[in-house]
């Protein structure tokens, strides 16, 4: 029980059983799943479909923060991606072909790695703080996607692009496959090498752990351009979703909810120790508060404010202060040892 | 002491010269100089007294938020709410306004509703821990459902006294200073007062310095911490009265990435974001820099408005760069 207790992992699921609960009481038939033309849908498949490019980020994220880092330019990124695809097809000669669909989706992403890798290098090369580092990409990034754009919002037809965010595939959507893969596959790498346990020595001591042989400066590197990477699919979803290209839009705040779900997850921002698992309960959290506001008949524009009141919960409940407060009342004597 | 004593009491005192504080505040006004002389040469008309007022008049809230902005960098923090407690503060203006309350009491309302806000935040950072970024995104998120809770749709602000002071100008020969300019550059001598002549403001650039041996020096470092973080947000509310009074309405959805800008302006004005160093007049020149970039994109006219982003993630980029080579060869 005491170990359930202390769990970091324990309030952000009972949150998001909360909010489940409350859409259940609402709508009790809103947690079934239908088999329609061999493709499943449901509450929960589009839980799932939505969350798809928050993961992705959220993931970027969680590695970056790992490290020490912060990456505030995954929004500007997303749009870049989504810019960079929609006008690849627009101008291609012929856009509904699976050959330019492809071209879009591999020029975009290596734009992308490339901005990683700029982020990269700021941080790990010039010794910039991430945070500011990250900042220019996100004010010029969106001004970046305008250029690209036009100014406009580009849109297009092609089936086999469209396929990225509404097409199934063994009866689940394609976008969740692919945001659900990227995280097993990410996992299997951190936690079954030691590729994780360098992240966090990096992220608890980066002069320490190159003093000790672990290279600190190409991990840095590696884990921004991997957000770049993963922000870029996350705006191809975005833009497949929509088909269009809106380079004031797209990817608005999703670093900040990208952020949110890594710290609901139980991830400190000060580096260090990551959790994975919390960060996929965060993005569940994020996506299915916008759920649960819209079956709760809210109107979505107050959306933000379910989302401070679950951040500030969860990141209380997880401080230690206050849980050595709590601990502190129920027992006689107070503890002893403090951090 | 010398790190936080009144700069121009240790000139010629500590080892190194004192001028290399002021370096990047000189660096970011010879930008700001150069920008002046460029717009001078090539547009008719941009030396003028009309467009240089409005360089202050289009920019007061976001001076004003500048200048909260540059008390929580000081003390290495961040303050990622502002821009969401401005459109709070103009919201709860207009509302208020419009369900007929007098001047006297909505004022007060809408600046003291940031400072609650800014505490919130404080108590959080300093009491329990949460990392700035955290609180003050979670300030963020909730000052902006607030607004879309109490106005979803823009309020017009018809109240005659507000219009009036709104409109309220003096014209010294050509150039002209609103009641808004005036309230701006009021807040900066303020706080120019506040961090360089009282204990107050000693201890918050001693917290930025260095937290532990502010402590250990028995500086009241847990009151400063959230103490910078209600400053902040009293000029968050103070600047979303000022837009309230520049837009004449209150809109939930003003203000958006306006948080940005400030911090932008801050480091372009020279003061680290890692804390200790800076000055608030910094932070001013910082914000003209980014309103003359915007002036000057508007007189180019042929360029499109998407530049201003660029230009000021450059700007950005070469400050940053700058500072570290700096912060390098002093170490």
């Amino acid at each position: 029980m005491n170990r359930i207790l202390k769990s970091r992992l324990l309030w952000p699921l009972v949150a998001l059983a909360a909010l489940l609960l409350a859409c259940t009481v609402r709508r009790p038939d809103i947690l079934g799943i239908t088999v329609l033309d061999g493709h499943l849908f449901g509450a929960p498949i589009d839980i799932l479909r939505n969350s798809a490019p928050l993961l992705l980020v959220a993931l970027g994220m969680t590695l970056v923060i790992a490290t020490r880092g912060i990456d505030l330019s995954v929004g500007a990124t997303v749009a870049i991606a989504g810019a960079v695809a929609m006008t690849f097809i627009a101008s291609s000669p012929d856009p509904g072909s699976v050959g330019t669909a492809v071209g879009a989706v591999v020029v975009a992403l290596g734009l992308c790695l490339v901005l990683g890798l700029w982020n990269g290098f700021l941080v790990s090369s010039l010794g910039i703080q991430p945070i500011i580092a990250t900042l220019i990409l996100m004010t010029a990034g969106r001004g970046v996607a305008m250029l690209i754009t036009g100014g406009q919002i580009t849109t297009v037809n092609s089936a086999p692009f469209a396929q990225l965010a509404s097409g199934f595939w063994l009866g689940l959507p394609v976008a969740a496959l692919i945001a659900y893969g990227v995280y097993g596959v990410v996992a299997l790498l951190v936690r079954r090498t030691a590729l994780g346990m360098l992240l966090e020595s990096v992220g608890i001591n980066p002069k320490a752990s190159r003093l000790a042989g672990v290279k600190a400066r190409t991990l840095t590197w590696t884990v921004y351009a991997l957000s770049g990477l993963f922000a870029g699919l996350a705006g191809l979803i975005f833009a497949s979703n929509t088909m269009a290209a809106d380079a004031n839009n797209a990817g608005l705040f999703i670093e900040l909810d990208a952020i949110l779900a890594v710290v609901i997850g139980g991830t400190a921002l000060s580096g260090g120790k990551f959790n994975l698992g919390g960060t996929l309960v965060g993005v569940l959290v994020i996506t299915t508060l916008t759920l649960t506001v819209t079956v709760l008949g809210v109107s979505p524009l107050v959306t933000p404010l379910f989302k401070a009141i679950v951040v500030v919960a969860v990141t209380l409940l997880q401080s230690p202060r206050l849980r050595a407060t709590l601990a502190g009342l129920g027992r006689t004597r107070p503890q002893e040892v403090r951090a | 002491m010398s790190a936080v004593a009144a700069p121009h009491q240790i000139a010629g005192v500590g080892r190194w010269s004192p001028d290399r504080r002021y370096l990047p505040v000189i660096g970011t006004f010879i930008v700001f100089a150069l920008m002046v002389t460029i717009g001078g040469l090539r547009y008719e008309n941009f030396l003028s007294p009309a467009v240089m007022s409005n360089l202050f008049i289009n920019n007061a809230h976001l001076i004003v938020l500048a200048v909260g902005m540059t008390f929580v960098i000081l003390t290495g923090g961040i303050d990622l709410s502002v821009g969401a407690v401005l459109a709070l503060s103009s919201v709860i203006t207009a509302t208020l306004l419009q369900a007929g309350w007098s001047l006297a009491l909505v004022v007060p309302v809408a600046v003291l509703a940031g400072s609650a806000i800014g505490y919130g935040m404080g108590v959080m950072i300093q009491y329990f821990d949460i990392q700035p970024f955290v609180a003050t995104l979670a300030g963020m998120f909730l000052a902006r459902g607030l607004c879309f809770l109490f106005a979803p749709e823009s309020v017009p602000i018809r109240d005659e006294s507000f219009i009036a002071l709104a409109g309220w100008g003096v014209n010294l020969g050509r150039w002209r200073v609103t009641a808004a300019v005036l309230i701006a550059l009021l807040a900066v001598a303020a706080a120019w007062w506040v961090l360089h002549r009282t204990r107050f403001g000693r201890t918050v650039y001693a917290v930025g310095g260095g937290e532990q041996s502010a402590t250990l020096m028995g500086l009241r470092v847990a009151r400063t911490k959230v103490l910078v973080y209600v400053i902040s947000g009293t000029c968050a509310g103070l600047a979303g009265l000022l837009f309230a009074m520049f837009s004449r309405s209150g809109y939930a959805l003003t203000g958006v990435a306006m948080e940005l800008d400030a911090i932008a302006a801050v480091v372009i004005g020279g003061t680290l974001l890692t804390g200790g160093t800076g000055f608030v007049l910094g932070s001013v020149i910082g914000v003209m820099v980014l309103g003359l970039i915007q002036t000057i994109i508007t007189f180019e006219g042929t360029l499109s408005s998407w530049w201003t982003k660029i230009v000021i993630g450059a700007l950005l980029l070469i400050f940053v760069v700058l500072q570290r080579i700096l912060t390098l060869r002093r170490t």
